[in-house]
């Protein structure tokens, strides 16, 4: 298998816009499909980035996507600049959310983000600084 | 069966897409939350919700939905509308309830 990297490219994700979410994520989405990655990986990493990048609409001052593909395998960085989760255990329970009663209006805040982003990643880490921001990072694998 | 087919049945008011119904139905999903939608529905499928702001159509777009079916006579906001041009996903309208909308579409493609 080669370990050549595919691509390598980085996307800014600005807080509080609500209007653009999700433009991030399509484009990787698109990027990776135009690399002729596997289909069930495109899916997966396209949801963990859409969670990702509705975290930093949601929470964030601001972002950044890091998106790495091999041919067999994706990695996603994030990175923003915010308040940070104090509790990470509590933050990662599905259902758990401090989004504000406008943000779930919309159908966001459920506390399944950080969740779905586990679920649908093969390796996810996440680091976190009160005050200073949160750091996730996701690897996706080619099944077979 | 293709989205056409429910539309008719159903008489759901196309909102945009009129172009785009003779794609193929793989299911529904009805969801309100938007982490659920992109977890658990699949590509194809017809989502019924309740939301009438932009980001569902970035949800469907990403999630390649067949088409959205907004209930209780639900209408678009003006900016969801023209999203939905951009990314080319049917948007429809119909007075019945989510249950009512859930329930036959089911029934139409499970006969």
């Amino acid at each position: 298998m080669s370990e050549e990297t595919k691509y390598d490219g980085h996307f800014a994700v600005e807080g509080g816009n609500f209007r653009n979410a999700g433009q991030v994520s399509s484009r990787i989405k698109n990027i990776l499909k135009d690399l002729g990655c596997d289909s069930d990986m495109v899916r997966r990493a396209a949801i963990v980035t859409y969670e990702a990048e509705i975290n930093i609409v949601s929470y964030a001052r601001k972002g950044l996507i890091h998106l790495r593909a091999k041919p067999d395998s994706v990695r996603i960085e994030i990175s923003d600049e915010g308040p940070g989760i104090a509790d990470i255990e509590l933050a990662m329970q599905e259902g758990y959310s401090t989004a504000s009663p406008i943000v779930r209006e919309m159908g966001f805040g459920a506390g399944m983000g950080l969740a779905n982003m586990k679920r649908f990643s093969d390796n996810f880490s996440i680091t976190s600084r009160v005050n200073e921001g949160t750091q996730v990072v996701m690897q996706i694998d080619q099944v077979h | 069966m293709n989205l056409e087919l429910i539309v008719e049945s159903l008489k759901l008011r196309v909102r945009y897409g009129a172009k785009n119904l003779k794609r193929e139905v793989t299911g529904g999903f009805v969801g309100d939350l938007l982490s659920d939608v992109i977890a658990n529905s699949q590509e194809g499928n017809v989502w019924i919700t309740r939301q009438i702001h932009q980001n569902i159509i970035a949800v469907a777009s990403l999630k390649e939905i067949a088409g959205i079916v907004l209930v209780q006579g639900s209408e678009p906001a003006a900016e969801t509308l023209a999203r939905a041009e951009q990314e080319g996903i049917p948007l429809l309208v119909s007075d019945l309830p989510g249950f009512e909308v859930a329930g036959r579409i089911y029934k139409m493609l499970n006969p």
